[in-house]
């Protein structure tokens, strides 16, 4: 028994080498406790031995405070052939001589969460739509923020201006247009951009069209800063809830991390220095160097914008830290009173551009022109070599020149461009209170909001134990049974069980009344089962 | 939650009650072996394993209380994570699993220095000063102009085909706002405004498989749902590279190769480079033998190599891959197992009488091994619109596919623009038209154009494709060396006033080449740039 042991302690480098790809390799060759547990093993320890040819490894895993041996057949790992990917499917090794070619671990990776609920409720609504007139028992999609109230103010103004979409002909400059690559974007797209976020921001704050950097979008802007300001492990503070997609957007191909600043629903989710502190200090223990605060104001997903005091502790706070600030203000004209809507632009302005050089905004036309289509985002950065290198960067997501100048006629006629913002506000200032009153009348309550396009909705009272699997459960009931897709805040990273993300602009009013109609039922349902 | 957690197990667990009772700090092990070993060997695991637990409890008594303190640090905040984290466990990052850590703490910074940004920004700084944006810069402050500005600087540096843009103009001015906006009566804008697939409509893809078959005469077939739409080609190399490699490893690229490739491939993802030397000797061919060297010694170096990234029709030189090559390659992808980028976007620009092999068609004909090819495809070379941003990932890897859709979240076509495009792809007399007309252009003005530098005594090598030629100029340097190469090329920019692309910018291995565009020129263009040159040459030929 004794040589036994020995000849285990000599396999032991062979085991070692087998613990990362154990760690990778498929579920099938597991005990189901290792399955389960595997992202949360903490320490693992490994012992090998030999029998009857066969090297058996004995991985021991400890979590908490239990350990946790397991023993392996390792003729079933893939150490024998081409050890190397971690990737590489198991079952294909062993039937091929050679190994099937590998991917990366970007390819294979799971970091961009695109299989939470969040997108899981997509793909549910996908396969059954709801349709006014032909499925009228179908999902409504009430997990997508797309707004669609003022598309007849578009329509209108493509019908009176034929010069922004026709081409050639009549159209100067073609020649330059099509043959447009530069990555610095059309200067007067640059400038009617410009023009556009200062008129958002009522005039308070000044956008110079040469730190403007197009991107295809703000997903891409958003990668693009943190590519900029951060290296592989290093991590953002990301104040919870959040948009599920900046788990895919600031983590996936940039390797880096997020830590959570947690908010509660005991201030209304506000950012506080304490919560600031304590998410820093978290990321420091985990060895983590911090780069940067990433804040969505108006935040989605609670569609409440930031108070002043807020920004000023969150500047403060990275200044302090000497750490970069990344203000997404996507849904700053969707605030739905322009004077309610505070930029952290207007701040710095305030401080005369003090500490300017950590600050970048993000900015785009998908919400609040309505056109994600497009594919329009932007980057406004009061760093020089941020804005010179993100420049550059921006090949990887230009757009195109056709879209650029359509946008540049659309945006430059000032006319337009103010009763557009005007009338936007007021479209979805009367779809909130609609959607408000609705669920009010059903008994449920939601957080005050005063922009974006959706509500930020509290359902802990019908959970049946309060914690996410109770959440996702109601999920499951709304999304199946009230065929209502909705985001669960634990989708959102929502420190608080019970909360749902709840958008309106992307339906009809028509189709909103059913939605709510449904949600009343469900309510009705559990009273009467109640009592 | 965790306790609760760990307790579902198959052997009941006479202690459990204990453990939970002492808090903690109590030791539980449970031993689920009869599931994994199915009897074999049971009385000699049933004397081992006992000793084993007993050699881990002296390491796990060793690293105890380190663990408690972690335990306690990460106490408030970290609790939440952790009870919600097996699904939705994005957020927790364990210390024991993160990866890439080991870039991260390159630059210390003083609390009280500029706030820092990342390691990535330096590199491209530095490659902005190279000749080749230098050039593209001087050009674009000075640009030539027949009447306007005939002493300004022409460009002869950018890879653009200007030759048929009339046909494309044309087109646009009767059809562009139909297909943007629908032809019907009302205008809906709901079809372009509102959420798109981020890989692009699939009534676009399928315009693209036409077209791609269409460029290439019909010898392949293109699967629309094969294809990935990217804005540009750039993107749809990057993902590639993101998809196929990790950070560290590198890709094998035959010289000279054009100077976007190392922004596209390397910054960042932060994969390398091997280059595979081609020379003059062979004709810039690619030989096997050289791809061989180069992989051991990738190997030596201890890189991993993940695949091979051609052009074809090859940029800069303008030679295409032989089918016997395209094989070879295949081969040797194989024989290293290791993938195959094939760069095509200047398959509709061939001119001449050589034939073109798409490596699409060769894996078409050969049914295995498809999974490593992967072919990038573009409309701003073969359409003559750059500015469109439209790119293509063609694989027949499925995995690399649905990895692909995701990341084109981050460089999407805007939906007008692909509405216009379907319009007019899916014109084929237009399409058809169009290709024949710009080949014939494309081949007058490289007939004309190396006939003029031929007259100067400047060989080209032979090519068959693209908008440039591959001119050796090596009898003008003064030394046989880079130096000598961008003193001619600083010549030609500053005297001759011509912005071409120096050899050593392509990370050619001989000196004295130089890569020039012609088809941003119309040929009354032509003498004036061969008088500009002959000035320069003839200095340095009383030079030498």
């Amino acid at each position: 028994m004794f040589s036994l042991l020995c000849t285990g302690v000599c396999n032991l480098l062979i085991a070692n080498l087998l613990l990362v790809e154990f760690l990778h390799m498929g579920t099938h060759d597991l005990h189901p406790h290792v399955v389960d547990h595997r992202q949360e093993l903490k320490h693992i320890l490994l012992f090998g031995f030999c029998y009857e040819d066969v090297v058996y490894s004995l991985p021991l895993f400890s979590h908490s405070s239990i350990l946790y041996p397991v023993l392996v057949h390792t003729q079933q790992l893939p150490y024998r052939k081409g050890l190397t990917n971690s990737a590489r499917k198991i079952d294909m090794a062993i039937e091929n001589e050679q190994p099937a070619v590998g991917l990366s671990k970007v390819a294979v990776s799971e970091t961009h969460g695109e299989d939470s609920p969040y997108f899981a409720g997509w793909k549910a609504y996908d396969e059954n739509p709801y349709d006014e007139s032909s499925n009228q028992s179908g999902v409504i999609q009430m997990g997508l923020a797309e707004n669609q109230v003022s598309f007849d103010l578009l329509e209108k103004y493509l019908e009176e201006h034929s010069e922004a979409s026709s081409w050639g002909i009549g159209a100067p400059g073609f020649r330059e247009n099509a043959l447009f690559q530069d990555y610095h974007g059309l200067k007067s797209f640059r400038q009617a951009m410009a023009n556009f976020m200062e008129q958002i921001r009522g005039g308070r704050a000044k956008f110079d069209p040469d730190r403007i950097v197009l991107t295809a979008g703000a997903t891409a802007a958003n990668e693009l800063l943190t590519f900029i300001l951060a290296d592989p492990g290093d991590a953002l503070l990301v104040p919870t809830p959040y948009y599920p997609g900046l788990d895919r957007d600031l983590r996936w191909r940039t390797g880096v991390k997020i830590v959570p600043i947690h908010c509660d629903s005991s201030n209304n989710f506000q950012v506080t220095p304490e919560a600031l502190e304590a998410a820093y200090e978290c990321a420091e223990s985990m060895n983590l160097k911090v780069r940067g605060v990433l804040i969505t104001n108006p935040s989605n997903p609670l569609g409440a914008t930031i108070q002043r005091s807020v920004l000023e502790e969150i500047l403060d706070f990275v200044t302090r830290k000497n750490i970069h600030l990344v203000s997404d203000e996507i849904y700053s004209g969707s605030t739905f009173s322009s004077s309610e809507f505070i930029s952290i632009a207007e701040i710095l302005e305030a401080h005369d551009y003090k500490n300017s050089e950590r600050v970048h905004i993000v900015y785009s036309l998908s919400k609040d022109l309505g056109l994600p289509g497009f594919r329009v985002g932007t980057i406004y950065s009061y760093n020089d070599k941020v804005v010179t290198t993100a420049r550059r960067m921006s090949s990887f997501t230009l757009i195109s020149s056709q879209t650029q100048h359509l946008l540049a006629c659309m945006l430059s006629n000032k006319e337009f461009t103010e009763n557009y913002i005007k009338t936007n506000r007021e479209s979805l200032r009367k779809r909130y209170e609609m959607i408000i009153k609705g669920l009010k009348n059903a008994g449920i309550e939601c957080l005050k909001g005063n922009a974006g396009l959706f509500c930020w909705m509290n359902l802990s009272p019908l959970l049946e134990e309060s914690t996410r699997e109770g959440e996702l459960a109601l999920w499951k009931v709304i999304l199946n049974e009230v065929r209502l897709n909705i985001s669960p805040g634990s989708s959102c990273h929502c420190s608080e069980p019970g909360w749902f993300r709840v958008c309106f602009a992307n339906m009809s009013e028509q189709t909103l009344e059913v939605a709510l109609e449904r949600i009343h039922k469900l309510m009705e349902q559990r009273k009467s089962k109640e009592t | 939650m965790t306790q609760t957690r760990f307790s579902r197990t198959r052997t009941p667990e006479p202690e459990k009650e204990q453990a939970r009772g002492g808090g903690g700090a109590a030791m539980r092990v449970i031993v689920p072996l009869q599931g994994v070993v199915q009897g074999r060997g049971g009385l000699i695991l049933g004397s081992i394993i006992p000793c084993a637990l007993f050699y881990f409890l002296q390491f796990y008594l060793k690293r105890h209380r380190n663990d408690q303190d972690d335990q306690n640090e990460s106490n408030s905040p970290g609790q939440n994570q952790a009870t919600r984290s097996p699904s939705s466990g994005q957020l927790t990052e364990l210390p024991g699993l993160t990866r890439n850590l080991s870039r991260a703490l390159l630059s210390p910074r003083s609390p009280s220095g500029p706030v820092s940004v990342s390691g990535r920004v330096s590199g491209i700084v530095k490659a902005a000063d190279s000749p080749y944006y230098a050039g593209l810069r001087r050009v674009k402050d000075d640009p030539y102009d027949e009447l306007g500005n005939p002493n300004g600087v022409i460009q002869l540096g950018l890879a653009e085909n200007k030759l048929s843009l009339d046909l494309v103009k044309n087109w646009l001015a009767e059809n562009a706002r139909e297909a943007i906006l629908g032809n019907g009566k009302e205008l809906s804008i709901s079809g372009i405004a509102t959420y798109q697939p981020f890989d692009g409509l699939m009534e676009f893809k399928v315009a693209v498989a036409g077209f791609m078959a269409q460029v290439m005469e019909k010898a392949v077939s293109f699967n629309p749902s094969q294809i990935v739409l990217t804005a540009g080609a750039t993107p749809a190399i990057e993902i590639l590279s993101f998809c196929l490699a990790d950070a560290g490893n590198a890709f094998l690229v035959p010289t000279p190769y054009y100077p976007g490739l190392d922004r596209d491939v390397k910054w960042r993802t932060g994969v390398e480079i091997i280059h595979v030397p081609c020379r003059s000797a062979d004709n810039f061919n690619l030989s096997i033998t050289a791809l061989d060297i180069a992989f051991n010694q990738a190997k030596k170096r201890g890189l991993k190599v993940r695949g091979i990234i051609i052009s074809n029709p090859s940029n800069p030189v303008g030679n295409l891959l032989s089918r016997e090559t395209l094989y070879n390659l295949l081969d040797f992808a194989r024989e290293k197992n290791i993938h195959i980028v094939s760069n095509e976007i200047l398959a509709g620009c061939t001119h001449g009488n050589e034939e073109f092999v798409s490596m699409a068609e060769i894996v078409d004909l050969e049914d295995v091994d498809r999974k490593r090819v992967h072919l990038v495809y573009g409309l701003s070379k073969d359409l003559s619109l750059p500015g469109f941003r439209v790119g293509v990932i063609y694989s027949f890897n499925e995995e690399v596919l649905a990895a692909a859709k995701k990341l084109t979240r981050f460089s999407s076509i805007s939906a007008p623009t692909q509405r216009l495009l379907i319009s007019m792809l899916s014109d084929t007399k237009f399409v058809q038209t169009f290709i024949t007309i710009n080949r014939e252009r494309l081949h007058r003005m490289y007939v004309q154009f190396v006939e003029g530098l031929k007259k100067l005594g400047i060989e080209c090598i032979k090519s068959s494709g693209g908008f440039y030629c591959w001119a050796d100029m090596s009898g003008l340097i003064s030394s046989y060396s880079e130096k000598g190469e961008l003193e001619l090329w600083d010549k030609l920019l500053n005297i001759a006033k011509v912005n071409v692309t120096p050899g050593s910018c392509c990370h050619c291995i001989e000196p004295g080449w130089f890569r020039f565009c012609f088809a941003t020129l119309t040929e009354k263009d032509i003498p004036v740039v061969m008088e500009r040159i002959q000035k320069v040459s003839e200095t340095c030929k009383l030079n030498r």
